[in-house]
């Protein structure tokens, strides 16, 4: 292996020294000191990094905390409020039992990550960093190797049957500087079904990764609503196996953040199993936001989607990198992907990179990306009709992420995202 | 009601005069009909009345009921009840119909200052009216124009109008693409606002659709300007003989 640049290595040295490397049993931490081997040999990014072109590593990756102001929300209606579910709370990265329910739950079982290393045997060592380092291939992930080295919480889930009903992470964030690492791992047992929502900007700087295995069967939903504290900056991985006949269903909406990176990797891996991974994305400002996504198939007649919108104004910045693999006798696979910005100025940007790499040779598999300006004919239609301008440009950016906002199943979980960004249109008029 | 006068109107693009002087006034309850051969500026009528970007008007006055038009943003042309039947229908993929219509009507009311309508009222407004134009639930509930139809895009306009009960309707080559079963729907929707006072330009190419909506006015432009003004016996000259005679007779 070619040694590493000192630069790199320094840089990696110095952020693992400004991190406690945390106590635990042996086999969570077999799977740190392995991440920790791991991402030495690697190094942490740099702007040099192909897979970092669009996007700068350097306040992700940097030893000193970064800074991040409080968005004061109170008065707001609380996210998903409306939904039976099971809260399990996190501040500045820190569980906070007080502001937990109970975690018992019918269909699953649910632990702290800090908690669960009491046993020497554990389920979760199934999981936890393996899916990680299978992500690593044929694309370095080392923030995500970071993570597991590092995290000092997360919530491991290991669900039986069908749950009974959703459990949501809340990220509050409390510290201008706060540094977190969190890091769950998820197992759905054959003909598991659970939703995990999630919501909060959860630190001035966050780095999380959730790892999940769905069995022959299984469905797993995830609806996820990035925080909008203006400063914040979050890189987010999700890795994913999917059995026989599984399905995978992610969405995410982000406003706001100075910096925001999702990473997804996704391994469909039994003969037809579903893979969908979506995305809003509204900013302005110094708003950054990357979504990268990498599916692969290796399985037969398996069908993936990617559906990512942005709304970009002010100089904001959207990126998308996305993969669909293909491998040798994944046949009949169905993929999809598209991308798309609505820019709403010409001060703003959005870099795409759409990748299709198939060796089978009975697929289908369609990409496309564009980035437009608002319909001027749609435009004057609604206003003809008495629509005032403002009112008209909302229904209009609401209809371009309808796309994607419409993968979110559940028709009151729908209705909350989309009012959220009514709430975000509104508030940036004027 | 409607009132034009020498209205000139450029393109803002290009150094091209489209309208070169029209008059024209439309009385409560009348319906006067504008033929000519293309090219003559008739949907440009329409757009400029209407507020669309890229005219530039370098002279004449349009007002409605006494209030002037040119002054005003599209939306508010609209609340102050001048309703345009587009030629061509705009889809607006992920905006649902019923959505649209009531967002339309809300914030014509809005700015009225009228009270808003309620869900309830206004669906059930809605639905009576969609069932005389045959518009069926699904059209109701799809995106706006968004795999409509040639036929359902013009009934949808219609659906439009009857919701939003403007003061002054300009028909912008409703007639084109449609069927005569449509063609006679289309003229029910408007004959019972007719009825109500309201008033209509309407602008076609043919005299069908003037068989089934009886013109009070008929009025044939070119090149800009309106050159003849008669009653419905204009129009079954044109039918009869096409423009040139008259175009000669006016030169």
């Amino acid at each position: 292996m070619m040694a590493l640049p000192q630069a790199r290595q320094d840089a990696t040295e110095a952020r693992l020294a400004a991190l406690t490397y945390p106590e635990g049993a042996a086999w969570v931490t077999a799977a740190r000191n392995d991440a920790l081997a791991r991402l030495r040999a690697m190094g942490l990014p740099d702007r040099r990094d192909e897979y970092w072109k669009y996007t700068r590593p350097d306040t992700l990756v940097t030893a000193e905390p970064t800074e991040a102001a409080l968005y004061d929300t109170s008065g707001e209606p609380e996210l998903f409020g409306n939904v039976d579910r099971l809260k399990i709370v996190f501040v500045d990265g820190v569980f906070d039992e007080e502001a937990s329910d109970n975690l018992t739950l019918e269909g699953a079982s649910i632990e702290r990550l800090a908690d669960a290393g009491k046993a020497d045997i554990h389920w979760a060592k199934d999981v936890y960093g393996v899916l990680e380092t299978r992500g690593q291939t044929p694309v370095e992930r080392p923030l995500a190797t970071l993570n597991t080295a590092m995290a000092t919480d997360g919530v491991l889930i290991h669900a039986t049957g069908k749950v009974s009903k959703p459990i949501h992470f809340i990220y509050h964030h409390k510290s201008t500087t706060s540094d977190a690492i969190l890091h769950h791992a998820i197992k759905l047992d054959e003909g598991a079904d659970l939703t995990i929502l999630e919501s909060g900007p959860a630190a001035a700087r966050f780095n999380k990764v959730m790892e999940v295995e769905v069995a022959d069967n299984a469905g797993f939903h995830h609806v996820r609503k990035q925080g909008r504290d203006h400063e914040r900056r979050a890189v987010t991985h999700i890795f994913a196996r999917l059995g026989q006949e599984s399905a995978f269903k992610s969405f995410t909406l982000t406003s706001n953040g100075v910096l925001t990176r999702n990473e997804c990797v996704i391994e469909l891996t039994g003969d037809d199993a579903s893979a969908h991974v979506a995305g809003a994305a509204v900013g302005d400002g110094g708003f950054h936001h990357d979504d990268t996504v990498f599916i692969t198939h290796d399985a037969e007649r398996c069908e993936s989607r990617q559906v990512f919108k942005k709304v970009l104004r002010n100089g904001a910045t959207g990126v998308f990198q996305g993969k669909i693999l293909v491998k040798e006798g994944a046949q009949k696979t169905d993929g999809y992907q598209i991308s798309q910005s609505l820019l709403l100025d010409g001060d703003s940007q959005f870099l795409a990179k759409p990748e299709l790499e198939i060796y089978a040779d009975d697929v289908i598999c369609s990409h496309g990306s564009t980035s437009g300006a608002i319909d001027e004919e749609g435009l004057f239609y609604l206003r003809a009709r008495g629509i005032p301008h403002e009112k008209a440009t909302d229904l209009l950016t609401i209809a371009f992420l309808a796309e994607a906002v419409d993968e979110v199943e559940d028709e009151g979980l729908r209705a909350d995202i989309v009012s959220r960004l009514q709430g975000w249109l509104e508030r940036r008029r004027g | 009601m409607l009132e034009i006068k020498n209205l000139h109107v450029d393109l803002e693009e290009e150094e091209k005069t489209i309208l070169k002087g029209v008059d024209l006034k439309v009385e409560a309850g009348k319906v006067h009909a504008i033929m000519g051969p293309n090219g003559s500026g008739k949907s440009t009528l329409s757009y400029v009345l209407s507020g669309k970007d890229g005219y530039e008007v370098t002279d004449g006055t349009a007002t409605l009921e006494g209030a002037d038009l040119l002054e005003m943003e599209p939306e508010e042309r609209a609340a102050a009840g001048l309703f345009l039947a587009f030629q061509y229908p705009v889809e607006i993929p992920g905006v649902g119909n019923m959505t649209f219509l009531r967002t339309a009507l809300n914030s014509q009311l809005k700015a009225r200052g009228e009270p808003e309508m309620s869900a309830t009222d206004f669906l059930k407004m809605v639905r009576d009216k969609a069932k005389t134009l045959k518009i069926d639930a699904d059209m109701l509930k799809r995106p706006v124009n968004v795999g409509f139809s040639g036929g359902e895009k013009k009934r949808n306009e219609i659906l439009q109008m009857a919701v939003l009960e403007p003061k002054m309707c300009i028909l912008d080559e409703t007639d084109s693409g449609l069927d005569v079963d449509a063609m006679k729907l289309v003229a029910e929707g408007v004959n019972a606002l007719r009825d109500q006072g309201r008033g209509f330009l309407v602008i076609t190419h043919y005299q069908r659709l003037l068989d089934h909506i009886k013109p009070d006015v008929v009025h044939i432009m070119a090149e800009g300007r309106i050159v003849k003004t008669g009653g419905p016996e204009l129009a079954l000259e044109v039918e009869n003989n096409g423009y040139a005679d008259i175009l000669a007779e006016v030169a």
